[in-house]
């Protein structure tokens, strides 16, 4: 329950104000950036729940812009955060970026939306496609005016009766990034993969889908063997449209679609993983100068190949004068990140490359200890899962009665891929050959 | 004569100038009332805009009251929904102006869009006026009844605006009783906000009994909660976990119909089907059940740490007090909260308290590793906490004792200033955990006496030199030398440490200790200007001169072992926050009566912005246990040191 709403500049000045419930003076905002800087001189940072006088400070930030929902109760926390980012999305889906600019140039449109998100400091309907058919950014005369979506009215929320297309498809994307956290000698200390399928839809009527996958759980329950792999997936969890209580029961997954794009379910698989893309790395200090060796391998299979790798190193802030050379690929030093960047445009399963760079540095520093950020690398393989999991089925069903096209693809990106560099070798004679 | 006049200058500027922007803003204020009423729609239109921004960004436009209405009555949405929000926002401060409006919105309330209709009875609410609440029952009893779910559901969260503004009028019309009918509504929206509308009114007037869950209706919201919105759903299981089941039979019931929710996107719903789980164990005795829920819980609760930052914050405060209801539910989790370079640092000081609470004996030594290279970071908070988690799990697990020592070790050979101080109070506490079984490091250490400079780490170096002096060769020299700028150390800790120290190297070794000891003392009781220090050093000079042996006894015994104090949350607390998680409450880790006044008049607590809870005795005890939260519970500091308790 929020008693009201802020948009704030980075000065923490309102931008956009709504009050809910009335029971906080809208002059409680000034005290939220105060307590946010009290909280960072005190803890060393600021925290997305705080709590003065009797009133709570909920926020998270976007670009320029503090989006803040106060409360004078002991409400679920945890909803109204949701509840924020819920309308950063919705923002996003209406004008692309969420910025001061933005806010200002739209504040008639956030208003609308802010009046119909939330009632009484309730949340309300706040999925973008269905707010989208009744509030637009055009105006209306009354005869034309927009009418409550069937949406909100139907039992089904998301999707509104009457879609009509002449072709009808269905697109299924198979998402997996891979996380991925590796200590200098290669040990992978925390791995996950973060599935998801992603769908766009482009079907008249009602349809009703069945999706079939080959789920562990579901073969083992249903006392059928798999042919080939079967997958254990460890968290699903599924778009509003899926019946819960069905899968729950079954383990079929059996839903009406929203129309066009969305996220139909994401799981996660906490297997121990080898990292795809692996980076050995030397690291030697001197006096003036740093020098890398960077020996990436694709540890995948041959017949993979993985596109548009990115190898990120980073490197001192003062570094300069660079020298590169590699036996693929291109590489760039970006002096705003502190790294350089290795791109390899195709990088094969199996293979190996081998970068070595040299950087200048001011022979005269500050003994401050170094930041250590990890290597970061990014990546996708195409036509391939980590984790095997495949689509068995899409059926569609509309009383209607007309073929559909399902159409699946597969492919496996980095999510928060990070491989920490190991202490730097300082001293002594240089072991690494000069370039 | 010359200052008065620059005075009377000065005064006669200010004026002008008060004046010229007086001018100014009566000149947009007035340009708009123009416009307002200027003959174009176009024209009007923009103006109502620009009132509106200006109202946003602050600017007083409420003189435009009377102009502002003339435009409500129009057939442009936009323009209506601007003047109705001019409406919510000006209405308290021109009450009687307002039933100019009234027209306009009893007619809406009637329009054949439902949209209008919804509109116009959500802004009457919204205005917090009493003179509109005799306008507003009749259109609200309509709307309660309309043939549009949409409209229902916008009079069904009236009815609580209404309550909250005259309960009386809000009896006397029905309208309770009709949200209470909404209940069993064909549309799941009516159904949740129905749910919420009797959670709110149940809340401002808890006495009065205005709705009790009964298990017909449990069975309804059941079967609602799987066709609800997300927010729907929440109201749902936020109102189950209030309910008291009749048996373990509805009990067992409950938790497996919600169990599916676990499995939404929304971390919300994820984190209150966890309550309700938590809360219902009560009921729930078969034990297979039970650790099924558990095996259930676990997956989702590991989701939410791939969420938002914002999120993960929320789910990892939670996670702590729910791993102290249940400790080893996620021990196998471990890594998951290992720290990414780039999580925000309130997200690493959460991670790292979760990380030392759920580990075992079995992970501690990759943890170990783990916590070394946080400690190489740049962010000194960080750095010191991950440094004090060292010792803590030093001092939990004895296996771990010698790793923990090594890894110290390492991170003193870093050479970085603040990585070196803290290391160092890390290494008194093991040693005070483990007397004489790391002897051989103790020289090691004394090598680092001009690097640190920190008091405590200081306090802590000369504990240790004290305490371990046979084992370091050059004593005399290492306290010689510091006693040279004993006047100079910052703080009191430092000195008190000191004077300590020399005590007992004299105590150990008379003959070499002896100019040492009583340069001290000397040093204590005649230049040093603070008192403790002084009062100290006497004690310790009569106790030597009275009898040294006594001073022996008194002084070089063994010390009580020092204990973890997990941080862990009173039972009482523990429970409440249980009850309550997701909530603020269990994000701030106090209970809420300390940060709602409404729940504070009522305990008779006084306000208190920083929630000290001074004089009230439970609160104390359960922020002294769990605000802190992230800090370490060890009794690092020196001052309870044994020898002089005994002789106080």
């Amino acid at each position: 329950m929020a008693s009201s709403v802020f948009l704030l500049d980075l000065k923490g000045k309102p931008l956009i104000a709504r009050d809910y419930r009335g029971d906080i003076p809208l002059t409680a905002i000034d005290r939220f950036m105060p307590l946010l800087q009290e909280r960072e001189d005190e803890e060393g940072t600021g925290l997305p729940v705080m709590t003065e006088n009797g009133v709570t400070y909920l926020h998270l930030r976007e670009k320029d812009v503090y989006m803040v929902a106060l409360t004078r109760k002991n409400t679920n926390a945890m909803t109204l955060l949701q509840f924020l980012h819920h309308l950063s999305k919705v923002f996003t889906e209406y004008f692309k970026t969420i910025e001061e600019e933005s806010i200002r140039d739209n504040f008639v449109i956030i208003y609308e939306l802010l009046d119909e998100m939330m009632d009484y400091g309730v949340p309300q309907i706040t999925e973008p496609k269905i707010l989208q058919e009744y509030i637009t950014q055009e105006s209306h005369m009354l005869e034309i005016t927009p009418r409550p979506p069937m949406a909100v009215t139907n039992a089904v929320s998301w999707r509104s009766e009457g879609i009509s297309y002449r072709k009808n498809e269905v697109f299924l994307d198979v998402v997996e990034s891979i996380n991925m956290l590796v200590n200098p000698k290669g040990n992978v200390l925390s791995s996950d993969i973060q599935g998801a399928i992603k769908m766009k839809v482009y079907l008249s009527g009602m349809p009703e889908l069945r999706l079939g996958l080959n789920d562990k759980v579901m073969f083992e329950s249903t006392g059928r063997s798999a042919k080939g792999k079967a997958v254990e997936m460890e968290d699903i969890r599924f778009h509003q449209c899926v019946r819960l209580s069905k899968f729950e029961s079954d383990r079929t997954i059996s839903f009406i679609p929203p129309d066009g794009e969305f996220e139909l379910m994401t799981y996660r698989l906490n297997t121990q993983l080898k990292p795809l893309i692996w980076c050995e790395s030397v690291v030697e200090s001197h006096r003036g100068r740093v020098e890398y060796m960077i020996k990436a391998k694709a540890q995948f299979k041959h017949r993979s190949t993985a596109n548009n790798v990115e190898i990120i190193v980073p490197v001192p802030n003062d570094s300069d004068s660079p020298k590169f050379k590699s036996t693929i690929g291109s590489v760039k030093y970006a002096p705003e990140r502190s790294a350089f960047v290795w791109k390899i445009k195709q990088f094969q399963g199996g293979k190996e490359a081998l970068l070595r760079a040299h950087f200048g540095l001011p022979s005269i520093r500050d003994d401050d200890p170094e930041r250590r950020p990890p290597i970061s690398v990014k990546f996708d393989i195409p036509y391939f899962t980590t984790s095997g999991i495949q689509v068995r089925y899409l059926k569609i069903v509309e009383k209607s009665g007309y073929q559909a096209l399902p159409w699946v693809r597969y492919i496996t990106k980095n999510g928060d891929y990070q491989l920490r560099m190991p202490d730097p070798i300082t001293g002594g004679s240089s072991r690494l050959p000069p370039i | 004569m010359m200052n008065a006049a620059i005075q009377t200058n000065i005064a006669r500027l200010q004026i002008m100038k008060a004046k010229v922007l007086a001018a100014l803003r009566k000149g947009e204020n007035y340009e708009l009332k123009t416009e307002l009423n200027s003959e174009y729609k176009e024209r009007r239109k923009e103006a109502v805009r620009r009132v509106i921004a200006n109202m946003t960004v602050g600017k007083d436009v409420s003189g435009l009251f009377t102009d502002v209405l003339k435009n409500m009555h129009t057939d442009d949405l936009e323009i209506k929904k601007l003047i109705y929000l001019y409406l919510i926002n000006y209405a308290k401060t021109q009450p009687d102006l307002v039933i100019l409006a009234i027209n306009t919105f009893v007619k809406d309330a009637e329009d054949s869009n439902p949209l209008i209709r919804a509109l116009a009875i959500r802004t009457m609410g919204c205005l917090h006026v009493q003179e509109v609440l005799d306008y507003l029952c009749d259109p609200l009893r309509k709307c309660l009844k309309d043939s549009n779910p949409y409209v229902r559901k916008t009079a069904v969260m009236c009815v609580a605006k209404v309550y909250d503004l005259n309960a009386e009028v809000a009896e006397e019309n029905g309208f309770i009783d009709s949200v209470r009918e909404s209940l069993s509504d064909s549309n799941t929206m009516v159904v949740s906000n129905a749910v919420s509308t009797l959670v709110e009114m149940n809340d401002m007037a808890p006495n009065q009994d205005i709705w009790k869950l009964d298990p017909g209706m449990v069975g309804k919201l059941l079967t609602a909660i799987n066709e609800c919105i997300e927010w729907g759903q929440i109201a749902i299981l936020e109102t189950l976990v209030e309910y008291a089941p009749r048996d373990e039979k509805e009990a067992e019931n409950i938790c497996e119909r919600v169990l599916p929710r676990l499995q939404h996107a929304n971390g919300s719903v994820v984190l209150t089907t966890v309550r309700l789980l938590l809360k219902y164990e009560k009921y729930v005795r078969r034990a297979d059940l039970l650790s099924q829920f558990s095996k259930k819980m676990v997956p989702p609760l590991i989701t939410l740490l791939s969420s938002e930052p914002e999120i993960q914050y929320v789910a990892l405060r939670n996670i702590n007090i729910i791993l102290q209801r249940h400790p080893t539910l996620l021990s196998k989790e471990i890594r998951v909260f290992f720290c990414r370079y780039n999580d925000p640092i309130y997200v690493k000081y959460e991670k790292l308290d979760v990380l030392v609470r759920i580990c075992s004996e079995r992970n501690v030594e990759p943890l170990l590793n783990e916590l070394k290279e946080y400690a190489k970071e740049v962010d000194v908070d960080f750095v010191s906490r991950a440094v004090q988690a060292i010792s803590r799990l030093a001092i939990r697990y004895e296996s771990a004792a010698e790793k923990a020592v090594k890894v110290l070790q390492e991170l003193l050979q870093t050479k970085i200033n603040h990585i070196i101080q803290n290391a160092m109070v890390a290494f008194q506490e093991v040693l005070r955990r483990y007397p004489n079984r790391f002897d051989s490091v103790v020289e090691g250490l004394c090598e680092y006496i001009d690097e640190v400079d920190e008091p405590d780490a200081r306090a802590a170096l000369f504990w240790i030199v004290g305490e371990y002096s046979e084992h370091v060769a050059n004593v005399s020299n290492i306290l010689t030398s510091s006693l040279e700028s004993f006047l100079e150390e910052k703080d009191e800790c430092v000195q008190l440490a000191l004077v300590s120290a020399s005590v007992k190297f004299f105590l150990k070794s008379p003959q070499k200790g002896q100019s040492l000891v009583l340069k001290a003392l000397q040093t204590a009781t005649e230049k040093c200007a603070n008192p403790d220090v002084r009062d100290r050093a006497y004690i310790y000079w009569r106790l030597l001169s009275a009898d040294p042996n006594a001073a022996r006894s008194v002084v070089l015994i063994d010390k009580p072992p020092i204990e973890l104090d997990d941080a862990d949350l009173s039972p009482q607390l523990l429970e409440e926050l249980v009850n309550e998680l997701g909530c603020v409450s269990s994000v701030l880790q106090k209970p809420a009566k300390l940060f709602v006044y409404k729940l504070a008049e009522k305990a008779g607590v006084p306000r208190d912005s920083d929630a000290t809870g001074m004089g009230l005795e439970e609160a104390d005890s359960a922020v002294a246990g769990g605000s802190g939260g992230s800090t370490s519970g060890i009794d690092t500091t020196n001052e309870g040191e044994p020898e002089l308790l005994i002789s106080f």
